[in-house]
């Protein structure tokens, strides 16, 4: 019954492996189905909150403030403001660091979406820049934000803090 | 848990279920389910004192699933919010417990769940033992199954059903709870909650006696579960509804059982047995909500068409 | 209205990057049987069980109740499960509270935790849904632009994240069960330490950590004749705001000042630095602290990072803020806000050892997560209110 005596000399486990895969599928939903299909055409949209008439980009077919569909959909420029950011000295896949992400405030939007900032040193991007979106080769768009390769600064000069502070 | 220092009630509800919703997110699907229940008493977000959910991120197959899902409450100004990684029947349960204190009345208890998004009878193998049982990969139907021959190998049961594939279905319940007299002001058919209350055992399914619910009969003595004219039964695998009977004492009365969207389908069975006190269809009904492999954890409440507290003051 | 409610048992596990040592079951065992010493209890006493912790996939487990229920002596009891995000474990705290304050229960045993060495959490936060492009690399990614804008809004100095930083690991020192021990830290070390996430630097962020963290809470009758003093909760709030939500201001959130304001009142607190003793803070970036100081009412907006430059929030200042070394010492995500209520509990309990606040009597526990749009504070006293 040697089964009951605890043997020193044999380490114990202290890790197993137990590789897990689950595969599901994904729902974006109606209002973000419509903004990707005007993504595959090379336009973002936005939908109004038909309450407190802010404007949301992505859309996600609700204003989560006020806890009411949104319906009525816009296009936007694809200009915007950038509110805050952060330089990433980490590698990313696909990334070489240091690189910037940005929130941008698009304009005629109410809320900011975080995108990477290109075509520019990293040490030049500041708050209140204004950035435009460049969108991959026509052949190549999909129904996917992936889209929008990334944004660029533009010839305009940077916005008042006043008119973007409160956009983070 | 009874003897309720204030009596909560079930003053309105809405579900929604589909076998696999093709289109719409967790926010498109619940927004209109919260709009019908709120909207049946006159309510806005805004007019709810608390707030609370269940949902499991396995299900919709990303982590912190429930975060998206508030933004379809409207929860602005802030709230009082908090959520369960359980069945919406167990956020109803903390939800009663909230309104035994002074500063809130009302509550409103969602769940929503999208598990046609996956394979759900492999998913649900990862709530085993992640070092001894998991790594097998049990399929839920296949624990079920071992279940289904406990019975019958009991010898306590004349005939014990087959057990079918699991039952998957997408969607959402909402259920909106208001105290004592607001309940009153806000319908003419309150419906109260007199006893809730809920047990898990083991999880080793060797430790168990897979022929009985040891933790719905427990739940339902805590409830008070008796004198019921009609069950509402959370059942996953038609075999479970016999344990359920036993272990309820049920003796005849009218029993309507689903399997609901997991996640969804326990609070689902509170509201559909609210809804049929509500319209005179019963006058004390239990209903009951379960989670884990093989009943490993149960849920009892009793629903009332009159507001009597056992042992509290007339 | 409501029962009054203490916390009777603390219970902590030794903080570590990896606790191999240890199954999920017997990492929280190690908590929970702390706390059920420094109670005076067995499992036999407790009524009903309740777990806090971030999302399943950080271990693999899904809804792990299930899987703890007879590890946590919960079978044939009630048990809970929470998951509010990063806030859960204070979301717990408060949730357990409510399950004795209501007279639900009269002894209830809470245990968070996270056991990150299980799986893989940065991969399990990096799960990237189709469609939706990204560019952020982890938490620090999101939270690094919040914090650029706090400084451009406050007008801060650069080095507050740095002192912040130094101040936590001193106060880690002091703590037996902190995970990150850097004896010689200095403000030198954290400047030159890699910068991550611009304005970020490499030891401005929480470590990532196994652990758990165990309380046990007791009515009144239940509080009389323990072991050793009560902490008794004076307050809870919780409060939640949209995530993605046009107007919500994420460097000092609504949720926070509302919650913050619900909880004073409700202990009482009219002047937080006056009437608090000491804060336990959920602060996973240095930058963090000046921020919440501003949030909680300590100070006038724009003014949270001079209380870390005048050295207010340091061990010995007017206002002790994570005497035991907080976030940025030990992060076992959804243990990490059950810690900050524990770790108020000790201090008005006067058993805070070698981080004890001389003469702390009301402390201030707080958590936060998401993206800072969920909020759970608690205060507690070392005499019932």
């Amino acid at each position: 019954m040697s089964a009951d005596v605890v043997d020193e000399a044999v380490p114990p486990v202290t890790v197993i492996e137990c590789p897990t895969r689950l595969d599901f599928s994904y729902t974006p939903g109606v209002a973000q189905s419509r903004f990707l299909r005007a993504l595959e055409r090379g336009e973002i949209t936005g939908q109004r909150c038909p309450k407190c008439k802010k404007v949301y980009v992505p859309p996600r077919g609700a204003c989560s403030m006020c806890g009411v569909a949104t319906e009525e959909e816009l296009v936007l420029s694809g200009k915007g403001t950038i509110t805050t950011f952060c330089t990433t000295q980490i590698p990313s896949p696909g990334l070489v660091p240091p690189y910037v992400t940005a929130w941008i405030r698009l304009d005629g939007s109410d809320i900011t979406s975080m995108f990477l900032i290109q075509e520019c040193d990293p040490a030049e991007v500041r708050l209140g820049m204004r950035v435009e979106a460049v969108w991959v080769e026509e052949a190549d768009r999909k129904a996917d934000l992936g889209n929008i390769s990334y944004f660029r600064p533009i010839d305009e000069p940077d916005a008042e803090y006043e008119t973007y502070k409160d956009y983070v | 848990m009874r003897n309720f220092k204030r009596p909560v009630a079930i003053v309105a509800s809405a579900s929604f279920e589909t076998p696999s919703e093709p289109s719409r997110n967790e926010v498109e699907l619940l927004l209109p389910v919260i709009h019908d229940a709120l909207g049946q008493v006159g309510l806005t977000q805004q007019d709810i004192g608390f707030t609370v959910s269940g949902s499991s991120d396995y299900l919709q197959g990303f982590p912190f699933a429930f975060v998206g899902a508030l933004d379809a409450v409207g929860a602005w100004p802030p709230i009082r919010e908090s959520h369960l990684e359980m069945d919406g029947a167990f956020a109803l349960a903390e939800a009663v417990a909230v309104l035994q204190h002074g500063h809130v009345d009302t509550a409103l208890v969602y769940a929503f769940a999208r598990p046609s998004r996956g394979d759900l009878d492999r998913t649900l193998s990862i709530q085993l033992d992640p070092y001894s049982v998991a790594p097998l990969w049990p399929d839920a139907r296949g624990l079920a199954g071992l279940q289904a021959q406990a019975m019958r190998d009991s010898g306590r049961f004349d005939s014990v059903p087959e057990v079918p594939p699991t039952h998957v279905a997408d969607g959402c319940t909402a259920v909106v709870l208001a105290v004592g007299d607001r309940a009153r002001e806000l319908t003419k058919t309150p419906v109260w909650i007199t006893g809730i209350d809920h047990r898990i055992e083991a999880p080793a399914l060797g430790v168990r006696d897979l022929a009985t619910s040891v933790s719905t009969r427990l739940a339902a003595e805590s409830a008070g579960a008796t004198d019921v004219d009609a069950a509402y039964l959370h059942v996953l695998y038609p075999h479970q509804e016999l344990l359920l009977r036993d272990a309820l004492g049920l003796n005849g009365q009218p029993v309507h059982s689903s399997a609901g969207p997991m996640m969804v389908g326990g609070l689902e069975r509170i509201a559909a047995a609210a809804k049929a006190v509500a319209a005179g269809d019963a006058r004390r009904a239990v209903a009951h909500a379960t989670s884990g492999p093989c009943l490993q954890q149960n849920l009892v409440a009793v629903l009332d068409a009159t507001a009597v507290l056992e042992g509290a003051a007339a | 209205m409501s029962n009054r409610v203490a916390v009777v048992g603390v219970g902590q596990t030794k903080y570590a990057a990896k606790r191999q040592d240890v199954s999920i079951a017997g990492l929280l065992r190690e908590a929970a049987t702390r706390a059920l010493d420094d109670a005076g209890m067995t499992w036999a006493d407790i009524d009903a069980v309740v777990i806090g912790k971030a999302p399943d996939m950080f271990e693999g487990v899904m809804m792990p109740e299930l899987y703890l229920a007879d590890a946590l002596g919960a079978v044939g009891k009630p048990m809970l499960r929470v998951h509010t995000a990063g806030s859960v474990g204070g979301s717990t705290g408060v949730m357990a509270t409510h399950l004795v304050s209501s007279g639900a229960h009269k002894r209830v045993l809470v245990v968070c935790f996270e056991k990150q060495s299980e799986s893989n959490a940065t991969w399990a936060l990096s799960i990237r849904l189709p469609f939706t492009g990204g560019s952020v690399t982890g938490a620090g990614g999101f939270f690094a632009p919040v914090i650029r804008a706090y400084m451009r809004r406050a007008n801060a100095p650069d080095d507050i994240g740095i002192k912040v930083a130094v101040k936590d690991r001193l106060n880690a020192l002091n703590n037996p069960y902190a995970h990150l021990k850097l004896p010689d830290i200095s403000e030198e070390m954290v400047r030159e330490s890699p910068m991550l996430w611009d304005p970020i630097r490499y030891l401005e962020t929480c470590p990532s950590s196994d652990g758990a963290c165990a309380i046990v809470l007791a009515d009144e009758d239940s509080a009389k004749g323990t072991p050793n003093p009560p902490a008794w909760i004076h307050g809870t709030a919780v409060r939640s705001e949209p995530t993605m939500g046009a107007g919500r201001d994420v460097v000092n959130p609504h949720a926070g000042r509302d919650c913050a304001k619900d909880v004073y009142a409700q202990a009482g607190i009219t002047d937080p630095r006056r009437d608090i003793d000491c804060a336990e803070i959920y602060v996973p970036f240095s930058w963090y602290e000046p921020m919440w100081m501003e949030n909680l009412g300590f100070a006038a907006e724009g003014e949270g990072w001079k209380m870390v430059d005048d050295g207010s929030t340091s061990f010995t200042g007017d206002m002790p803020i994570n005497p035991s070394g907080g976030v940025l010492s030990s992060n076992p995500i959804g243990a990490s806000g059950m810690c900050r209520f524990a770790e108020a509990a000790l201090q008005v309990r006067g058993m805070a050892g070698d981080h004890q606040v001389d003469g702390a009597r009301t402390a201030l526990g707080h958590a936060y997560g998401g993206g800072a749009q969920f909020f759970a504070m608690w205060i507690v006293g070392s005499e019932p209110r």
